[in-house]
C-alpha cells in the first residue's frame, strides 16, 4: 500500500521533472529526501504498478503516429467473438466494453494514417459490423493531473 | 496500394519532422528514465552523445511540445480512482472550444477531444474522460461541469466501462541511430 512519502513523490512528479544532471538528487531534496529513498520508491512504486511508467509521454500526431478512437455496436451474443477479432491486431492499444448501444470503443495506435483505414477496413470486413470512426479533430488542454 | 485509403486521414499539419538523432533518444526514453544518479548522462553514454546534448534535445521536444509532459505516468485505478466514464457532449460548433477549454480545467478531466459526429447514429461531437473515486462520484463530477460550464441545454451521455480487455502503453516508433 501508498504512504504519504509514495503520495507525495507522485504528486510532486506528475507536474515534471528536472533537466539537470543530478535530477533525482533536486528533487529528493524538494521532498526532503535522500537520492536513493526517491529511486528506491520510484523502483517499488514501478515494480507493484502503482506507476506504469516514469518518463516523457508523448504527442504521438506530432510525431507522425497516428491514433484513432473506434465504436461498434456489436449484438450482445456476438460480443466475444468480434472482441477476440478487435484484440488480435497489434494496432489496437485498448479496447473498452461500455454500456450503450455503441458498446464497444477501441483505439488505434498506427505510425501511419493509412493503417488505421486497412485495420478498420478488415474488422469490418471479418465481422460484418459497420465500423464508426472518430479521429481526434482538436484537443482541448487538460492538466493531466490527479491529486492522490 | 489504395491511394484513397491513404488519403482518408492527412497528417496534422502542426506534425513536427524529427532528426534521427532525436528519433533514437525518443526510442530509447519511451520504456521511461534510467533510475540512476546521472539519468540524462547514462542516456547520453549509449546513444553516443554527450549530457548537455540529451538534456538540450529534451528541452526542444518538450518546447516543440512532441513531449507533452515529462513525470510519472499513473494508473488511475490502483490510485483509488476506481471508477471513469467517457462522457460525450453534443455541443455546437462555434463554441465547442470555449467549452473544450472550460472542461479541460478541472483535475478530474483527463482526456478533452473534439471528434467528428456520426449522424444520425451519433450526434456527439466532444469527448471526455471523467475520473472518480466510484460512479456517483464520477456522476456527481459530471453534474459539477454541467454547472461550472454552463451546460445544461447541451445534449450528454455518460458511458461507464463494464470490461477492460487490453492495455498497453502506446509503442510509437521504433529507429535505429544509423551514425
Amino acid at each position: 500500500m501508498m504512504d504519504e512519502l509514495d503520495r507525495k513523490i507522485i504528486n510532486v512528479l506528475q507536474s515534471g521533472f528536472p533537466l539537470s544532471k543530478e535530477p533525482y538528487a533536486e528533487v529528493a531534496a524538494q521532498l526532503e529526501i535522500t537520492e536513493v529513498e526517491l529511486i528506491t520508491r520510484l523502483q517499488g512504486l514501478l515494480e507493484n504498478k502503482t506507476l506504469s511508467r516514469f518518463g516523457p509521454m508523448y504527442d504521438a500526431q506530432k510525431m507522425g503516429g497516428s491514433f484513432s478512437l473506434v465504436a461498434l455496436q456489436v449484438p450482445e451474443e456476438d460480443f466475444d467473438a468480434v472482441a477476440d477479432v478487435v484484440n488480435s491486431y497489434s494496432e489496437v492499444a485498448h479496447n473498452y466494453q461500455r454500456d450503450h448501444k455503441f458498446n464497444m470503443w477501441y483505439v488505434i495506435a498506427a505510425e501511419a494514417p493509412g493503417q488505421i483505414a486497412e485495420v478498420n477496413r478488415e474488422i469490418e470486413q471479418r465481422t460484418g459490423l459497420k465500423v464508426f470512426n472518430f479521429p481526434k479533430l482538436a484537443e482541448y488542454y487538460v492538466g493531466l493531473q490527479l491529486p492522490v | 496500394m489504395d491511394m484513397k485509403v491513404q488519403h482518408r486521414h492527412p497528417p496534422l499539419p502542426e506534425q513536427v519532422i524529427l532528426g534521427e538523432r532525436d528519433q533514437a533518444l525518443i526510442t530509447l526514453i519511451q520504456t521511461g528514465l534510467p533510475l540512476s544518479k546521472t539519468p540524462y548522462a547514462d542516456l547520453g553514454r549509449s546513444l553516443g552523445m554527450d549530457e548537455e546534448e540529451v538534456i538540450s534535445r529534451l528541452k526542444n521536444l518538450i518546447d516543440d511540445k512532441v513531449i507533452k509532459r515529462f513525470g510519472v505516468v499513473v494508473r488511475h485505478h490502483e490510485l483509488g480512482y476506481r471508477a471513469n466514464a467517457m462522457v460525450v457532449w453534443d455541443i455546437p460548433d462555434d463554441i465547442i472550444s470555449d467549452l473544450g477549454s472550460c472542461l479541460g480545467q478541472f483535475d478530474f478531466v483527463t482526456l478533452c477531444y473534439r471528434r467528428p459526429r456520426r449522424l444520425p447514429e451519433w450526434p456527439y461531437n466532444l469527448f471526455t474522460m471523467i475520473h472518480g473515486q466510484d460512479r456517483d462520484d464520477v456522476l456527481e463530477n459530471v453534474q459539477l461541469l454541467v454547472e461550472s460550464c454552463g451546460l445544461n441545454e447541451i445534449g450528454h451521455k455518460v458511458l461507464f466501462s463494464t470490461r477492460r480487455f487490453k492495455q498497453r502503453g502506446a509503442i510509437y516508433r521504433k529507429t535505429e541511430m544509423t551514425d
